[in-house]
């Protein structure tokens, strides 16, 4: 990360997290290039691409969906997010203090400490299904939602264990791997589709695409207990699974460094690179699977790794999932230091680690991740809407920006219930409307931006109005 | 050293998606592939962090 730097103790600090961030700091096209290759080919990428094929995806959708949903997802990044990023040049945290406030910024850093607690929990699902390889432990099943066995608990505590000291004490030295690793880990991930391509019968570059809708994106009917997947289900997704960084605005504090706004297409090494031709990879290994040996619908990237490319391919999974989980796990525990700030660093990231190493042993997670990314996205999409109102609209609209730095008020009540609102309407409408997750996010950002308008409006105070 | 260090890096990432593509062509079978891409892994993991990220 751009704003992971180096201090004493060897400890990783967010740099001018209270100030702009000075031009002698910016950084060039590239440092943007490599950060989101890095970031977005981590282990979860093998769940992800296997659980569209239990969704019954066809061919062209998943192809014609994931490119235009990835496409939508950069253009998000380069017209929403970085624009605001290189004029305020401020962290998430900061600007959404000024706008809303002290203690709905300690809300807000509860709730996405969770999330990136869960987060980091799926990742070390998916190291324990590498490590448990070399221990034939009974690891779990697509619909299995708690522990299925001593051995999996035992496997999950010792990875999440040593990915939690190693986040607390030898975080630099981690993210440091995780920059050498990244070059090597792409082409792994092209390994594993082009050989289970050809494990699978297709012996040509010309036979892919017939024997891809016959043999992998069928479009057949779904798994048990799975949503049948569209084109649009896959747009969607792949728009909305980066929800929280991009419309969400979480990514104002890696921008803020960008000399340009338009670096912000660097993210497209992510989205082509992680989010298209991993998944895509994955994917064709799930089908090799199903193939090889039909009923066994399990989704554990360890062994369909190891089974496409040997040990090379357990190591990536390995590597890729400890890479991204320690930037998670160092995440959470910085929003969690930011509501108790006198917290030791190290207490704090191994209490965030056992959270994720707890949540790590419940397969649910892992096995719902198309879910749980939409909520996580969901969960924190709203305030994304406040900052894009209060940054570009207030004045137009006849409000106060920074309401809360100007007025001084500890929560900014327009922001918190354009926030709690909006998030309560979403699941409401998912759960008892019947609309789907991954198409919520779209209708519930306006909803958000119209309610922070309309709330600031009533409630802000006479006195601070220009 | 360094110049060593990346030609072996670059020969590694070389070891890397060369022997896939070998076996999807038929020029190379699954056992060997795998050995091969494994000894690249341990050559890339030696070699680059002698001259990347210093």
């Amino acid at each position: 990360m751009a704003d992971d730097t180096s201090t004493k103790q060897g400890e990783p600090v967010e740099e001018f997290e209270r100030e702009p961030v000075p031009e002698r700091a910016w950084l060039g096209f590239s440092s943007f290039v490599g950060q989101y290759a890095g970031e977005h080919t981590a282990g979860t990428e093998l769940m992800i691409g296997p659980l569209f094929i239990a969704s019954g995806v066809g061919a062209t959708a998943v192809v014609a969906g994931l490119f235009v949903g990835n496409l939508l997802a950069v253009l998000s990044w380069v017209f929403l997010t970085a624009p605001i990023a290189v004029r305020a040049r401020m962290t998430l945290y900061f600007q959404l203090e000024k706008i809303c406030g002290r203690r709905l910024v300690t809300a807000y850093n509860l709730a996405n400490g969770v999330m990136f607690c869960f987060l980091a929990g799926a990742m070390v699902t998916v190291n324990a299904t590498a490590a448990g390889l070399w221990f034939d432990i009974a690891m779990p099943g697509l619909n299995d939602l708690y522990p299925n066995s001593l051995g999996w608990v035992v496997t999950v505590l010792v990875m999440g264990v040593l990915m939690t000291v190693v986040a607390a004490y030898g975080y630099k030295v981690v993210a440091r791997i995780a920059n050498i690793a990244a070059p090597w880990m792409v082409l792994v991930f092209i390994a594993y589709g082009i050989v289970a391509a050809r494990q699978l019968g297709i012996e040509s570059v010309g036979e892919f695409w017939p024997k891809a809708q016959e043999l992998i994106w069928t479009g057949g009917a779904p798994l048990a207990g799975r949503t049948k997947f569209t084109f649009w289900h896959v747009m969607f997704f792949a728009w909305f699974c980066n929800m929280a960084m991009h419309i969400g605005m979480a990514d104002l504090s890696v921008f803020r460094y960008a000399r340009k706004s338009w670096y912000a297409v660097g993210t497209a090494a992510g989205m082509y690179l992680g989010h298209f031709i991993a998944w895509l990879s994955a994917s064709i290994l799930y089908a090799q699977q199903l193939h090889a040996t039909p009923g066994n619908t399990d989704v554990l990237p360890g062994p369909l790794a190891y089974n496409s490319v040997g040990i090379a391919g357990v190591l990536c999974v390995i590597v890729a999932g400890w890479t991204t989980a320690n930037p998670t796990i160092y995440r959470a525990g910085l929003a969690f230091q930011a509501i108790s700030p006198r917290s030791s660093r190290y207490r704090v990231t191994l209490f965030t680690g056992a959270l994720a190493t707890v949540a790590g042993m419940f397969p649910a997670i892992a096995m719902k991740l198309l879910d749980f990314v939409a909520l996580y996205g969901l969960v924190l999409m709203p305030m994304g809407a406040v900052i894009f109102v209060d940054f570009w609209l207030a004045g137009k609209f006849g409000f106060e920006r920074n309401y809360a730095e100007k007025s001084g008020v500890p929560i900014n009540w327009a922001a918190a219930i354009a926030w709690v609102a909006t998030l309560a309407a979403c699941l409401a409408v998912v759960n008892m409307g019947g609309m789907q997750i991954y198409f919520i996010g779209l209708p519930g950002w306006f909803a958000a931006a119209a309610l922070y308008i309309v709330m600031s409006r009533v409630l802000q105070r006479k006195e601070v109005r220009l | 050293m360094k110049r060593v260090a990346r030609v072996v890096s670059f020969a590694a990432l070389a070891g890397t998606i060369l022997p896939p593509i070998l076996f999807f062509t038929g020029g190379m079978d699954l056992d060997s592939m795998k050995r091969w891409m494994l000894i690249a892994a341990i050559a890339w993991f030696a070699a680059t962090p002698m001259w990347m990220d210093r």
